[in-house]
């Protein structure tokens, strides 16, 4: 176990440092920061000083290393727009989007879960229908559409909901909504079919043989072993929540990471872009492995060697 | 051997109704089973054998089958005419099942000692003994090594034969009058087959339960067995003691089942084979059903389903050849 998950951790360095550099070159690649921020009568002076301040001296592969010697220290860059350590505004937006993720999780469960073993249960009935309807429509509508619509229907013509920014409890149903969506579908799809492929199997007919009671053999016996796959794509998952998130923030206003991400493509702020890119990419990585670990809680079968 | 049936199957019907025709797959099967007796139903692969103890069960596979016709009386009570909840007192309790294939038979998150449990608490024990106890107890008698350790195992750390064991733990532990054992020999190794076979007599006489053995296997018949009903294409077409039905078979289905056996000791040559297929279920003749593959079919086989006849003491068969 102790093996498997310093050899995770090795993996995660290795990927660490490969998305660092795409980020870093991609980024680089949008233009230059410099001539967007000084006004138009900078004089060729003011341009060198602030090249030296935002240590973009020299060629693209010199600021690679002086960024690479700087990350390794726990130094990700100052942001140009903010002037502050990039690493300290991606902290103090974190926990606006760590208070959103958690009730489109919620939403996707209790919504996915039941309906997806009915769905099983009762196949071609309504309930098969009207779920599959809702996958459908989950998976294809783009969540920034989504998030438009709710906006017009609930805040601009009935009024009822904010639209943007935090507060109350009310400002987070549309959020929930509109990053839960496709959480909701791709989930409901996943536990239906493994529910009906765990539906047909021997152990399912010799608890029933047992006498086991059917709401236990679907409930414990079925359910039990559906999540194990759906446990494994909530990896996968946990990168389009990520993804998801830039663009529900950015739709409603709201302060947090995904929001902040946005805003450092829009202004070039490299150092803040690739700070808030490397942060996740950690995240991404911190859950996948959590996940591993709790696959082997769940499927003894698994083990670490 | 005389004593009244603990369980009697009469004229059981199970048809599959399906949008392109009715299968009748189980159409027509009677057979009884008497305490501390062993009665093979014998068939090749689809005759409806495993259809016909899932019927006893009333655990039909799809929401298609139905069993439309018959009585299956256990202890002279209808089983067809119990509530769901009735039923399911009796499934694992009075009846209990084997299934063929212990790889898949275990649910595999479960520990060994949870799938047991499941089992026993379903019965009450009034020595006191926790569930672990009892589970460790049941696991010794199906003689499986170290079961104070199992308990607390996955199925996927035990073998073929030992998960076979686990099952047929499940089964007895609440002293079932009937166990049914569909062909749970088929997937193990032969060594490990003949070990699991002695295991059952012994677990059925010492509970004095009756046995309905499904198997294609008339080697199995032969060790098992006391009394054989030969299946065929949805139906039983002989029934007999098994010496009886090795030294005399009487319908020629029988006969070229046993012909079909390989001998060790007997040079036969070319092992013989059963020429043709079984008729399909969706659409059967209103003969008899191995008219077409029946080297002595005389014109009314083809006509009319033959009753069965009795042929001897407790030995019958459907062929109008033995009428």
């Amino acid at each position: 176990m102790q093996r498997y998950i310093l050899q995770r951790l090795v993996q995660g360095v290795i990927l660490l440092a490969v998305v660092t550099s795409i980020v870093f070159f991609v980024g680089r690649m949008t233009g230059n920061p410099v001539d967007m921020m000084l006004p138009e009568d900078a004089t060729e002076e003011d341009r060198q000083d602030m090249i030296v301040r935002l240590k973009l001296e020299g060629t693209v592969m010199d600021q690679f290393g002086v960024f690479i010697v700087d990350a390794v220290q726990g130094d990700l860059g100052t942001s140009i727009r903010y002037r502050q350590p990039a690493t300290d505004i991606f902290f103090s937006r974190l926990p606006n989007t760590l208070l959103m993720i958690p009730p489109a999780m919620i939403l996707a469960i209790v919504m996915a879960v039941p309906l997806g073993v009915i769905s099983a249960l009762r196949r071609g009935g309504i309930i098969d229908r009207i779920s599959a309807t809702i996958a459908v429509l989950g998976i294809s509508t783009p969540n920034f559409w989504l998030g438009i619509v709710l906006i017009y229907l609930f805040s601009v013509t009935l009024g009822w909901l904010p639209s943007s920014r935090m507060g109350g409890p009310l400002n987070y149903i549309m959020p929930t909504i509109t990053l839960g969506t496709f959480l909701v579908a791709g989930f409901m799809r996943l536990i239906r079919s493994s529910m009906l492929e765990t539906l047909d199997s021997e152990f399912v007919k010799l608890a029933r043989i047992k006498g086991v009671s059917e709401t236990a053999v679907i409930w414990k016996h079925c359910l039990r072993n559906a999540l194990i796959p759906v446990l494994s794509l909530w990896g996968v998952f946990m990168g389009g929540l990520v993804t998801g998130a830039i663009v529900t923030e950015t739709v409603f206003a709201w302060p947090g990471i995904g929001r902040l991400t946005y805003e450092a493509v829009i202004f070039r702020d490299y150092p803040l872009l690739q700070a808030v890119i490397i942060m996740d990419a950690i995240f991404i990585l911190f859950i996948n492995l959590l996940v591993d670990i709790l696959y082997a809680y769940v499927d003894p079968r698994i083990r670490f060697e | 051997m005389d004593s009244a049936p603990v369980l009697e199957v009469r004229n059981l019907h199970t048809h599959f109704f399906l949008r392109r025709g009715v299968v009748k797959a189980v159409d027509g099967v009677s057979f009884a089973l008497r305490r501390g007796e062993v009665l093979g139903l014998v068939g090749e692969s689809g005759c409806g054998k495993s259809l016909t103890a899932l019927s006893i069960l009333r655990l039909l596979p799809q929401a298609a089958a139905r069993t439309i016709e018959g009585s299956v009386l256990l202890d002279g009570e209808d089983l067809l005419a119990k509530s769901p909840g009735e039923m399911r007192a009796v499934r694992g309790q009075r009846i209990a099942m084997i299934l063929q294939d212990p790889q898949t038979s275990l649910n595999p998150v479960f520990s060994i000692g949870n799938q047991l449990h499941e089992a026993l608490a379903r019965r009450p024990d009034n020595t006191g003994r926790s569930l672990r106890e009892r589970a460790v107890d049941v696991l010794r008698r199906v003689r499986l090594a170290a079961p104070e350790q199992r308990v607390g195992q996955y199925p996927h750390e035990l073998s073929g034969g030992m998960k076979q064991r686990v099952v047929g733990a499940i089964a007895i532990s609440c002293a079932p009058e009937v166990m049914i054992a569909d062909e749970p020999t088929t997937a193990l190794d032969v060594t490990i087959q003949l070990q699991y076979l002695d295991l059952l007599k012994e677990l059925q006489s010492s509970l004095d339960m009756g046995i309905l053995f499904i198997t294609h296997d008339f080697g199995v018949v032969a060790r098992m067995c006391d009394r054989v009903a030969v299946m065929y294409a949805g139906r039983i077409v002989e029934t007999g003691p098994v010496r009886e039905i090795f030294d005399n078979p009487v319908h020629p289905y029988t006969q070229a089942l046993i012909a079909s056996v390989p001998k060790l000791r007997r040079k036969t040559g070319r092992l013989r084979a059963i020429e043709g297929q079984p008729p399909a279920l969706s659409d059967l003749p209103v003969g008899c059903r191995f008219a077409d593959r029946c080297p002595h079919a005389e014109p009314r086989c083809l006509e009319r389903y033959p009753e069965a006849v009795n042929v001897g003491e407790n030995h019958s068969a459907s062929c109008w050849l033995a009428a």
